[in-house]
């Protein structure tokens, strides 16, 4: 396996806080890999020592092979950056913005142009090629924020929060442009402090909380591991509901509920093996299922089991990174 | 994405700095007001001054003006080097620093891209104030040439200041605070200085500090290159004031610059 990016014991602090507090990655080249946190957790300070914009205080960072802080210059050459304010400038046209970006990485002028009009029909930006930025909604802003991190193919791109503050249309169109990049086979690095935008576009994630990674894995990985999967299932007549939860109680244990419908009921599940039992037991009493699914908790669950408070926890002290 | 990919080849530091005083001419060209503030304000300080103090100075405009206006060129365009400052401090409050960071080019090509449009900018208002006083009466004795030359050594001078105030934006958190902090210099350099009276006038203490002023020598300079007699001295007084400022306050700009925020 090809390591995009390794970090050990990365540690970059502000003044007497430590935003990246010995924080270890290890992240194979060609994935969508998502940094889950909420603010202030210490994500922005991890990408920005990535992209070399930020020296690290201890620790080490390779990113594709280079040490960030001995050879930012090779680390820029192959990464690109999309940072948490649209940094396109508000003055200049969709067109000159990519252009300028396509002129200072040493495209000839005429290369130049048609990269960004290439650019612009693919983000379908097309349309607006022609205007001030500053006319531009949050979306395509967006959009064009991470086409300009496009202009030339990067090994590594990091999207630092990518979706936050667009609506949901705008959001589904970013993922399908981050589906497109990851598919084309750049590595991603994204942060996200919104939990379905980590389970729907990241191959794998690193919690972070408080300048550390406090779990790593695929989504369905860190689910697991908080444990309590649920079978949740619906009976074919209302009148023997009752009577199905005593079953489930006697096969899967004392923690039945009923399910979000009268006619439905939710069974935490400690063994899965089990599962085939109660339902063979529920069709032997002649309870008729009507269906039933296995569910998983949600990642918003997964973050409290993990930190103990809420992924929407804003505190002052941990606003500044 | 298209089937198209793209490796950079490096860019050199010329081309770099060169693409991004293009982007400064675009924003010209995009936002022509932001040209408002750098012709307005030395056009209205030469038709204040010229007016205002003509009669009680120098018996009356006419004749004032031939004594200002090569000064009244230096306060105008010493007061709009901020301007450098406020644009870098924009940028990089919106987070387009970080892109141009990230970016495998000459570091302080952003910065030098700037000031090479800030130069365009000083020299489209050093125009505005030249036809200005051309039409109020004013008549440079030693001819076009040497309104270029004193043009040229206050942009030379104009170009040091504004490292200062690309420090200063480095420091600052928004572009208002650059203005204001940039009042504190700018009024004492400007006024304590022969601009607008001769020193011969001021309190001993006083003389001797505008002595000092870079502005006193660069407004000497100027009045004898635009009508005649220009002192090599205050030439070089100009010149070496320029190179101590930028030895001063590009490094120091630069270290800041490649700091993190």
């Amino acid at each position: 396996m090809t390591l995009a990016i390794e970090t050990a014991a990365l540690v970059k602090g502000f003044g007497e806080t430590r935003a990246v507090n010995g924080i270890d990655l290890r992240i194979a080249a060609g994935c969508v890999y998502g940094l889950l946190g909420p603010n202030g957790a210490g994500k922005t300070t991890t990408i920005r020592v990535l992209a070399t914009l930020l020296r690290p205080d201890s620790g080490t960072a390779h990113v594709l092979g280079h040490d960030v802080a001995r050879e930012p210059v090779e680390v820029r050459r192959k990464v690109s950056l999309t940072g948490q304010y649209a940094s396109v400038d508000e003055d200049l046209t969709g067109t000159e913005n990519l252009v300028l970006v396509a002129r200072l990485i040493g495209m000839t002028w005429s290369a130049a142009r048609v990269r960004a009009l290439e650019l612009l029909a693919t983000f379908e930006l097309a349309d607006a090629a022609g205007r001030q930025v500053r006319t531009y909604s949050g979306g395509m802003r967006r959009r064009l924020d991470i086409a300009a991190s496009l202009v030339r193919t990067p090994e590594l791109l990091f999207l630092d929060e990518p979706t936050s503050g667009l609506d949901p249309r705008s959001r589904n169109q970013v993922w399908d442009m981050v589906r497109k990049i990851a598919a084309e086979g750049t590595t991603v690095l994204l942060t996200t402090q919104y939990l379905d935008e980590a389970d729907r576009l990241a191959d794998r994630l690193a919690v972070i909380d408080h300048g550390r990674v406090i779990a790593e894995g695929t989504s369905r990985e860190l689910k697991t591991s908080v444990g309590g999967r649920t079978l949740n299932l619906r009976v074919t007549s209302i009148e023997r509901v009752a009577e199905a939860e005593g079953v489930l109680r006697r096969v899967l244990g004392p923690d039945v509920r009923n399910g979000t419908e009268p006619q439905t009921l939710a069974a935490v599940v400690a063994d899965e093996s089990a599962v085939a039992d109660a339902l063979t037991a529920l069709t032997g009493a002649g309870i008729g299922i009507a269906e039933f699914s296995m569910g998983q908790p949600s990642l918003d669950e997964v973050f409290f089991a993990l930190t103990g408070h809420p992924a929407e926890e804003r505190t002052a002290e941990e606003a500044y990174a | 994405m298209s089937s198209t990919t793209i490796t950079p080849a490096p860019t050199t530091a010329l081309s770099a700095s060169v693409t991004l005083g293009w982007r400064a001419l675009l924003k010209i060209k995009h936002v022509p007001f932001q040209l408002f503030d750098v012709t307005v304000f030395p056009l209205m300080m030469t038709l204040m001054f010229t007016y205002l103090f003509g009669g009680a100075l120098a018996g009356s405009p006419r004749e004032y003006i031939q004594f200002l206006l090569p000064g009244i060129l230096v306060q105008a365009i010493v007061f709009i080097t901020v301007y450098t400052g406020v644009g870098l401090n924009t940028d990089i409050s919106k987070g387009l620093f970080d892109r141009f960071r990230s970016l495998p080019i000459w570091q302080p090509a952003p910065i030098v891209g700037a000031l090479l449009g800030d130069v365009l900018r000083y020299s489209i208002a050093a125009l505005m104030v030249i036809s200005l006083g051309l039409i109020l009466g004013f008549r440079p004795e030693a001819g076009p040439i040497g309104v270029v030359l004193a043009v040229a050594l206050v942009l030379v001078f104009a170009f040091s200041l504004s490292w200062i105030w690309i420090v200063v934006s480095m420091i600052v958190k928004t572009p208002e605070s650059v203005m204001t902090s940039s009042f504190l210099l700018l009024f004492p350099l400007t006024f304590a200085s022969n601009i607008f009276v001769d020193p011969a006038t001021m309190p001993g203490w006083l003389r001797t500090a505008v002595g000092y002023n870079p502005v006193t020598h660069l407004t000497d300079a100027s009045r004898g290159l635009m009508h005649g007699g220009a002192q090599l001295a205050d030439v070089v007084w100009v010149v070496a004031a320029s190179a101590v400022i930028v030895a001063i306050f590009a490094p120091l700009a630069m270290h800041m610059y490649r700091k993190e925020r």
